[in-house]
């Protein structure tokens, strides 16, 4: 390990700005004097607090740690690349309109940081309002979405219900005449879109790095140590044991395995989520549309490709990849949603690892541990989430208390039967 | 998909099946006298294994039945399956219940 005084590393350096100007300076120089966007220092013996996982929620946490909270020698443990999880392997959609008053909150302050993030961080976050439109396709769905749209517009949360007309006029590429499930109607979020995934954790990472903040890839945790008090003391990791009184996990598809570390137990279970994308095409898709009863999801990156996505494979598992059977199952669901589509190609097919609990909503707060604090549960929605959920996540590994929008989200209300049910809100059926 | 050996049918590909979840989580025989924290327990913690799982599938689109089996979640490799009642063959879940 380097002497501090040697390595000039250590020391973050001023956060090179993106402008531009500046991108206009260094195109017409050979793209030459761009640093680091973040430095890969050895991890110290120890810290003030520690992230395990270092997805966007796990960056995020740091960096509002680091910037709202003067915490700043922290670090975030990694096992392999940052991002390299779910925040890389999601579809990117973002929206808020959830039925129950404490998921509302919670998405929400996501959706209302998201609004100003790429400006907070100075990164291109691909961050785009283009609108979330959720199909109802039966009596049961116009029932259901009608009574979101209500739910959300009390809670001051913009959602409305339009005709398969206004659909159409929306998403053109929608079929909306010859369809085995008609299109009854729709509940549109207009300030709903999408975001870079990946353009996400590379903001918060770089940002939290030039406050201080250590950012240690390819460095698995092995193990929790707690001191005579049963308190968090320290972290085995593959690279060397890591001292610190508070330890936040962000962990995501693992977060049974870190736990349990500890002796904490959770009510969670990983399944595999997949996804995929098309060949890229010219701009065709102007926004996110999501069918719970035709069970899919779809919108265009900036790269011309059509992201997709449904539901969970059936059964619980850490392989990253699922049965073809239920990617057709999803191509099926756009094939008959959106026609045109039918001779696309599909480029590539990825799974992911989501933590699902029992009422599809997340657990954000304290554990039976001291000092040691979980955030998950997220399942396969947590990517729209990410700036409030790092936002509430840092509060509480600071104060050592929730934050009042994610006080409801704790581990104890399994035991206490105050579960916030947001099966319906996933948009597949499940 | 996986191919999963039913103890009754054979070989047979996964769209026939059902996942049963977590295998040998005993329902407390009188719910009245656990605490809300075991009784919690057994509705909603599972293992989550990340390695050697025992679980329940059910080949409904076959004979019907319920069966259990012995799976790497690392792989999704199965070890074995095994019909109710029977004990796991070796190796046992990596993490007792």
């Amino acid at each position: 390990m380097h002497a501090r005084a040697h390595c000039a590393l250590t020391e973050a350096p001023a956060m090179q700005s993106f402008s531009g100007l500046t991108l206009l300076l260094r195109g017409l120089t050979g793209q030459r004097g761009w640093t680091a966007q973040w430095r890969s220092p050895e991890p110290r013996a120890e810290y003030d607090a520690l992230i395990v996982g270092g997805g966007g929620h796990g960056l995020g946490a740091a960096y509002y740690l680091a910037s709202e909270h003067r915490l700043t020698n922290i670090a975030v443990l990694e096992k392999g690349w940052i991002g390299g999880g779910n925040t890389g392997r999601n579809t990117t959609i973002i929206r808020s309109n959830y039925l129950w008053d404490e998921s509302a909150a919670l998405y929400e302050h996501a959706l209302k940081i998201w609004e100003d993030l790429a400006q907070a961080l100075n990164y291109n976050l691909m961050f785009s309002q283009r609108g979330v439109l959720m199909l109802a396709h039966t009596v049961h769905d116009a029932q259901v979405f009608k009574r979101h749209v209500h739910a959300n517009r009390a809670n001051g949360i913009d959602n409305e219900w339009i005709t398969p007309e206004q659909a159409k006029a929306f998403c053109p590429p929608l079929n909306i005449e010859n369809i085995r499930y008609p299109v009854l109607g729709a509940a549109l979020q207009r300030r709903g879109g999408t975001a870079r995934h990946d353009a996400v954790a590379w903001g918060y990472a770089r940002a939290a790095d030039a406050l201080g903040v250590d950012i240690i890839e390819n460095c698995e945790v092995t193990g929790i140590r707690r001191d005579d008090n049963g308190a968090v003391a320290a972290v085995e990791t593959t690279r060397g044991t890591i001292r610190a009184r508070r330890v936040g996990v962000a962990a995501a598809g693992h977060t049974s395995v870190i736990m349990r570390m500890a002796g904490v137990e959770l009510p969670l279970e990983s399944y595999p989520l997949q996804a995929l994308v098309s060949e890229p095409v010219k701009p065709i898709f102007p926004c996110v549309v999501m069918s719970n009863t035709i069970h899919a999801y779809i919108s265009q990156s900036d790269k011309g490709e059509l992201v997709i996505g449904a539901g969970t494979d059936a059964y619980t598992s850490y392989t990253q990849r699922g049965g073809l059977h239920i990617t057709s199952h999803a191509l099926e669901a756009i094939c008959e949603l959106f026609p045109m589509f039918r001779r696309l190609r599909m480029l590539r097919n990825w799974g992911g690892i989501v933590d699902v609990t029992p009422d599809r909503s997340p657990i954000i707060g304290l554990t039976p541990v001291p000092g040691l604090y979980v955030n998950c549960g997220w399942g396969t929605g947590g990517f729209k989430a990410t700036p409030g959920s790092a936002h509430v996540f840092a509060w509480t590994i600071a104060r050592g208390e929730p934050h009042p929008i994610n006080a409801p989200f704790t581990l104890e209300r399994f035991r206490d039967g105050r579960l916030i049910d947001e099966a319906a809100a996933a948009a597949v059926a499940h | 998909m996986l191919l999963i050996e039913c103890p009754y049918c054979g070989e047979r590909p996964e769209p026939e099946f059902q996942y049963g979840g977590q295998a040998h989580v005993a329902r407390p025989r009188d719910p009245a006298a656990v605490s809300t924290q075991e009784w919690a327990d057994y509705l909603y913690r599972r293992d989550n294994t990340r390695g050697v799982h025992a679980e329940r599938w059910r080949h409904t689109h076959g004979c019907g039945r319920f069966f259990n089996a012995l799976r790497d979640t690392r792989t999704d490799h199965f070890l074995a399956t095994y019909r109710v009642g029977e004990a796991p063959p070796a190796p046992a879940p990596a993490v007792p219940r």
